[in-house]
């Protein structure tokens, strides 16, 4: 196994809920990132799954040390991020760089292509001296696929498509080892979309990158994933290679979220064996006791209700998964037949 | 719950409704008039819809598919979109030239519409109960006591538990997918016999978004709805439609049966759309693209309009627009070169 680029341990990010204004009275917390641990290797992609709402992009802001954690540590290089001082943390920044989610909202209207990109050079010009900046840009507008004569234009004058393609490059400049996009192509029309998939696939092959890829869409992650870690309010509930993730998973979360996935394939539709979860994911800011999945889970016991599952390999699996009664479906996303299975929700 | 329903559809399934062709778009025209230029946004769109019977329009951002509902359902924003030409008929009546009147009376009754964004599709201010009694007492003439009866009865046929107290909430109070069950309620309230839905589950996780189609599906099959479909999601497509209709700026430039499109695409575009998905089902190599951007409508390329991005252009795409040309009884395809991709191995 290659070396660990990046290790995360027991990471909490909890918001306060607060009641008053003058008087200020914390009467609970929103439990959004919530014990969540990882490594991350040099050169692969680590996608993060999850439905909205379970602490994906919470985990992306700690990650970027947007903001501090509630507890836990993340290692970058054997280095604790949130001990660095203002000097190392801007070290850092160089590092590990972010590619947002909606590029008409995360580009500055009233900045050119060239301030955009070029930005980062100005806060660390060390890598690039003022002269060299503006080939510089033309250079990184080249890699990501866009005209370097069009660097004197404004974001409005580009497409969804080409505008992520200027985050990327905005990304890139500082040559970080991590790039952490959040939602990088969800807002994205479908032929656009395998468009910045192949180039962000091309970039790690040219730089050595390592991603994390966050997203809600199961099959833009197993196209681009190495490891999966899949979330569930705050929790990693399940965490293999692809493979395991998605042909033999184990968590009933796991197999419901997948199952949930409509194949495009108007054939599969007969033959489809479907888990339909009943209900809506419960507020994370009073998570059910136990296992927070227990109540839309159909094979819930009284254990689940008392005993939090911890994030470990369980017998007759080879990757670990946080469920009390972990065990193989074959049927998730396969074409073989398969029977409807029926979902007695039971209460605790 | 395998759809298996598709085969056994048409004949039979309509007991109680007038036969027939229920809705009919035929050349509809539709341009935007803008400070930038006239923006052609529909250039002849024809689908129709029978009943039980579910139809997918499927496009991309800007390709026609929205617009085309909002001129269906009269709601469309005039100025800057003004209709230029084409027929909707409803039951073989041209809509088009209709009074305010009888539009008004097809709305809701004959033909309702399901939103996107439930959330701002409706009003924050008034309890989800008052907004669907509102129907009731409007068009059936109910009291106010009555209504509300029904609208929990609505809440109830669309899954939303405790029906009875929820009926008094706020739409804040309910989450994304309850809201959209609530959409549903709303526009199923008069007993429609055509639902628009415009992408009912976009804005919904996979598990929700699994639970609405599902419902859907369900409600139409009960009441023999027609269901025009509309979204950019091939996987939902697959799962539910009977036909489909594929938009590329402003123009249908495929329309087949489900099984027949996903096996054998016959226009570069859509065959384009199927190969750039990444499948959940199997782990793929590097995805094919389309090349380029979809055209702005300021500025439609000349003669077909994908022919800037197609791989198999020739010099006659560039000067004669191709029609909508039927390949045998079930199918068409807008392209010069159709018959050659359906004879293709």
């Amino acid at each position: 196994m290659t070396e660990s680029i990046l290790e995360v341990r027991d990471l909490v990010k909890y918001y306060p809920v607060t009641r008053g204004i003058v008087f200020k009275k914390t009467i609970g917390h929103v439990q959004a990132v919530d014990g969540v641990s990882f490594d991350l290797h040099k050169g692969e992609t680590l996608g993060v799954v999850g439905e909205s709402g379970c602490g994906k992009s919470t985990l992306a802001k700690v990650l970027m040390h947007l903001e501090k954690p509630t507890s836990g540590g993340v290692t970058f290089n054997g280095q604790d991020i949130y001990k660095l001082g203002a000097g190392g943390l801007r070290r850092l920044r160089r590092n590990i760089q972010l590619v947002m989610q909606d590029p008409y909202t995360s580009l500055n209207p009233r900045m050119t292509v060239g301030d955009l990109i070029g930005e980062p050079f100005e806060i660390h010009p060390e890598v690039a001296p003022k002269a060299s900046r503006r080939q510089k840009v033309q250079e990184l507008l080249e890699v990501v696929g866009l005209n370097p004569e069009h660097i004197n234009r404004y974001p409005h004058q580009f497409s969804g498509g080409q505008r992520q393609r200027i985050g990327i490059a905005r990304a890139l400049a500082l040559r970080p080892e991590i790039i952490v996009c959040d939602e990088p192509v969800s807002a994205l029309d479908v032929s656009i979309q395998a468009q910045v998939m192949n180039l962000l696939e091309k970039l790690q092959d040219e730089f050595g990158l390592s991603y994390i890829f966050i997203a809600h869409d199961l099959s833009v992650v197993r196209h681009l994933a190495d490891r999966v870690a899949v979330m569930y309010l705050g929790k990693i509930v399940e965490l293999g290679s692809e493979e395991q993730i998605y042909e033999r998973p184990t968590h009933p979360y796991t197999q419901a979220l997948l199952s949930a996935v409509p194949v495009p394939d108007p054939n599969s539709r007969h033959n489809k064996a479907i888990i339909r979860l009943t209900g809506d994911v419960p507020s994370p800011t009073n998570p059910p006791s136990g296992c927070r999945f227990r109540t839309r889970c159909w094979k819930a016991e009284e254990v689940c209700a008392r005993e939090v599952p911890l994030l470990e390999l369980r017998s007759g699996s080879d990757h670990p998964s946080a469920c009390h009664f972990a065990e193989k479906r074959e049927i998730v996303v396969s074409h073989e037949a398969g029977e409807l299975t029926e979902l007695p929700t039971r209460t605790l | 719950m395998s759809n298996v329903y598709v085969a056994d559809k048409p004949s039979a399934a309509r007991e109680g409704r007038p036969s027939g062709r229920l809705l009919e778009v035929e050349d509809l025209r539709v341009e935007f008039r803008t400070r930038d230029g006239v923006a052609k946004v529909i250039n002849g769109v024809t689908y129709h819809v029978d009943a039980g019977e579910t139809l997918a329009v499927l496009g991309e951002s800007g390709s026609g598919k929205s617009v085309t509902a909002q001129t269906i359902m009269g709601i469309l924003d005039t100025p800057p979109g003004f209709v230029t030409g084409g027929e909707i008929r409803f039951h073989g009546k041209d809509m088009l030239t209709m009074s305010a009147e009888e539009r008004r009376r097809i709305r809701g009754e004959g033909i309702a519409m399901v939103f996107q964004d439930a959330l701002s599709a409706l009003n924050p201010v008034f309890t989800v109960g008052f907004q669907i009694a509102e129907q009731f007492r409007v068009r059936r003439g109910m009291s106010r006591r009555d209504a509300k009866k029904r609208a929990a009865e609505m809440l109830d046929q669309v899954k939303i538990p405790n029906a009875k107290q929820r009926v008094n909430e706020y739409p804040h109070q309910f989450s994304g997918g309850m809201r959209q069950r609530v959409m549903i309620a709303m526009s199923l309230a008069l007993d429609p016999e055509v639902l628009i839905a415009d992408e009912p589950t976009t804005a919904l996780d996979v598990t929700v978004q699994a639970q609405i189609m599902d419902l859907l599906g369900e409600l139409q099959r009960e009441r023999q709805m027609g269901l025009i479909l509309i979204t950019h999601d091939l996987g939902v497509v697959a799962d539910v439609a009977d036909r489909i209709a594929v938009m590329y700026a402003g123009r249908i430039v495929e329309e087949a049966g489900v099984y027949e499109l996903y096996a054998k695409p016959a226009h570069p575009y859509t065959i384009g759309l199927l190969e750039s998905i990444p499948r959940i089902d199997e782990k793929g190599q590097q995805l094919r693209t389309i090349r380029g951007l979809p055209p702005s409508l300021l500025r439609i390329p000349t003669g077909c309009p994908f022919h800037p991005r197609c791989p198999m252009a020739q010099p006659v795409c560039a000067e004669k627009v191709p029609p909508l040309l039927q390949l045998g009884s079930t199918r068409a395809s807008a392209c010069h070169f159709a018959e050659e991709l359906v004879k293709r191995d």
